[in-house]
């Protein structure tokens, strides 16, 4: 995003939550009315405005609450949890603070422990199949087409019965969710890598051959270079479904926790502002997850001078 | 034992054919042969190992049990996909793909709101917005509407951003030419730049048919009328019920296929001109 764009972004931005606060007055207005009606009292529209923002289970929090709403279950949550272990050895507090299950902090941590996982499985995995593909004729015919229609499929549906199924083999905790991301992540690497180990031109490859360059010399020297910057595309995309992924595995195995667990308890429960404080940190996890792949992208590239 | 080495020659002979494939003469039937070969000798060995292995059908169904669990339940398998793919995901992507592709002629005007509105549509594609279903959920209850919102929220930013990027696709000299043609901003929109962005469009629309089953499919999960096919997904997965879960994921798998197929075949004959379509 260059410079001149941040004015008109600002501005969007701004309108909104312009549209954001106006949507609340609106969604929120019935539950406001009712209790107004029940109480024989009337509403003046400042009334009705100041009402429909601070409800404790509003249709539609105001990005306020949410922000606040999440500052108790990261901030505030962690500190009490510090007071009340003072006296404990420093990293026994810190664990204790990481864990507390009342605290987001845990949660967003036991999502971000999956996504990870679930990333470097795929993406190896990814590089792996894209190496087999480039380089075996019989298993690009075979394998590719059907990389591309397992993608048709709507794995996230299968979440509920992968979980089940490594359950019944006894595996739980983080790899099941792992194995979901794995799963989103491997595609779009596949498909990045067997362009990008593709991308050397002929004329590069035919100098390669008169150096008289082995196979494996022209994939170290030439195709796995010339593949990074389709990589990196890749691996943004990747690490966002990985994400995506753990949160979706999260709605199946809850009494594990993790983000999407609280989105679903926020679900039983009616209690909005828990939903909106889990996906608000979700959305900011994957803009932390993009943006660092984004900077290691910068730099490697920098490094291996695809940009002056 | 025996299953199983059944099952390793199998394998073998599978893979013998497609090398064999792999060296004739290049052609289109050539790739066609070798993707069917591979399917055909998964599944048998999946059936062979399975069975050979006595694996629980907890676990892991046979395809046999699974196909016979398809045929002997369509009339579920068919209310599930009226509700949740034709109700939920079909109707959510007419109104997402035309509300973003309305947007976009909007915004496209306005080069400050073009500005404004890119970077936040690529950030917020990239964002876990199948979070938002339990809240339209709580918006729009439980039955096909708020599966339809929930497929409008997550294909609506791709749709979106590919179209504006398309309706920049065209050319200056080309929009110049349509300038001295004293052509009017309709007539340029329809003769030039929306034939220039229909391959961006159309890559649009093809995530977002993906999206849209995955979106319909999910919401299901936070609460949904006894049809569907999430409702039955995780239901059956609860119960145990693990070859009707199957049936029920050919059926995912048939329909996301055969409408991102649609799609493409459309895509093929809308822009035959441009060189991705060329053979």
């Amino acid at each position: 995003m260059g410079m001149r764009n941040i004015l008109p972004v600002f501005t969007v931005v701004m309108v909104i939550f312009a549209l954001w606060y106006a949507f609340a007055i609106v969604l929120n207005k019935n539950w406001a009315e009712d209790k107004a009606t029940r109480g024989g009292y009337e509403l003046s529209f400042s009334e009705l405005v100041a009402d429909t923002w601070s409800q404790k289970k509003p249709r539609l929090p105001t990005p306020d609450q949410v922000a606040g709403e999440i500052w108790q279950s990261t901030g505030v949550a962690a500190a009490k949890k510090w007071r009340r272990t003072a006296g404990d050895p420093l990293f026994a507090r810190i664990s204790e603070v990481l864990n507390d299950k009342r605290s987001l902090i845990r949660h967003a941590w036991l999502t971000l422990s999956a996504t990870m996982l679930g990333f470097v499985f795929g993406t190896g995995l990814g590089i792996l199949l894209a190496v087999g593909i480039v380089h075996n004729r019989a298993m690009d015919n075979s394998v590719m087409p059907w990389v591309i229609t397992s993608q048709t499929i709507p794995i996230l549906a299968l979440a509920p019965m992968i979980i089940v199924v490594l359950n019944a083999v006894g595996i739980s905790g983080l790899v099941p969710k792992a194995i979901i991301s794995a799963y989103l992540s491997f595609f779009p690497v596949v498909v990045g890598m067997v362009k990008g180990l593709r991308s050397p031109e002929a004329m590069q490859l035919d100098q390669m051959r008169t150096w008289f360059a082995s196979k494996s010399q022209i994939f170290w020297k030439l195709r796995l270079p010339s593949s990074v910057p389709y990589l990196f595309t890749s691996l943004k995309i990747g690490v966002a479904a990985s994400l995506v992924g753990a949160i979706v595995g999260e709605l199946t195995i809850s009494q594990e926790g993790g983000l999407g667990a609280r989105m679903l308890q926020g679900n039983y429960y009616g209690t909005t502002l828990t939903i909106w404080a889990a996906l608000i940190l979700a959305a900011a996890l994957a803009a932390v997850l993009v943006s660092s792949v984004g900077l290691v992208e910068r730099i490697t590239k920098k490094r291996m001078g695809f940009v002056q | 034992m025996m299953l199983v080495l059944a099952a390793l020659g199998v394998w073998a002979i599978g893979w013998g054919v497609n090398i064999w494939v792999s060296h004739q003469k290049p052609g289109r039937w050539q790739s066609v042969v070798s993707a069917t070969v591979f399917g055909v000798t998964a599944v048998i060995m999946w059936q062979l190992v399975v069975t050979g292995l006595e694996v629980s059908p907890v676990i892991l169904p046979p395809p046999s049990m699974i196909f016979t669990a398809f045929v002997s339940s369509t009339d579920i398998l068919w209310a599930d996909f009226i509700q949740t793919f034709v109700k939920g995901a079909l109707s959510g992507y007419v109104i997402g793909c035309s509300a973003a592709f309305l947007t976009a002629l909007a915004i496209d005007r306005s080069n400050f709101l073009k500005r404004g509105l890119l970077p936040i549509g690529n950030f917020v594609a990239a964002l876990p917005i199948i979070g938002m279903a339990p809240i339209l959920v709580m918006w729009f209850g439980f039955d096909w509407q708020s599966k339809a919102a929930v497929v409008v929220v997550m294909i609506f930013f791709p749709v979106l951003v590919n179209t504006v990027q398309g309706l920049d696709a065209a050319g200056k000299m080309q929009r110049d030419l349509m300038h001295t043609y004293a052509a009017g901003y309709w007539q340029s929109l329809f003769k030039l730049r929306l034939p220039a962005a229909a391959p961006f469009i159309f890559n649009g629309l093809k995530i977002a048919s993906t999206l849209a089953l995955i979106g319909a499919i999910v919401a299901e999960f936070f609460g949904s009328p006894i049809v569907g096919m999430g409702f039955r997904i995780s239901t059956g997965a609860g119960r145990l019920e693990l070859d009707l879960v199957w049936a029920e994921i050919v059926v995912a798998a048939i329909a996301g296929s055969a409408f991102y197929g649609i799609v493409a075949l459309i895509e093929r004959k809308a822009t035959f001109w441009h060189p991705s379509q060329r053979k």
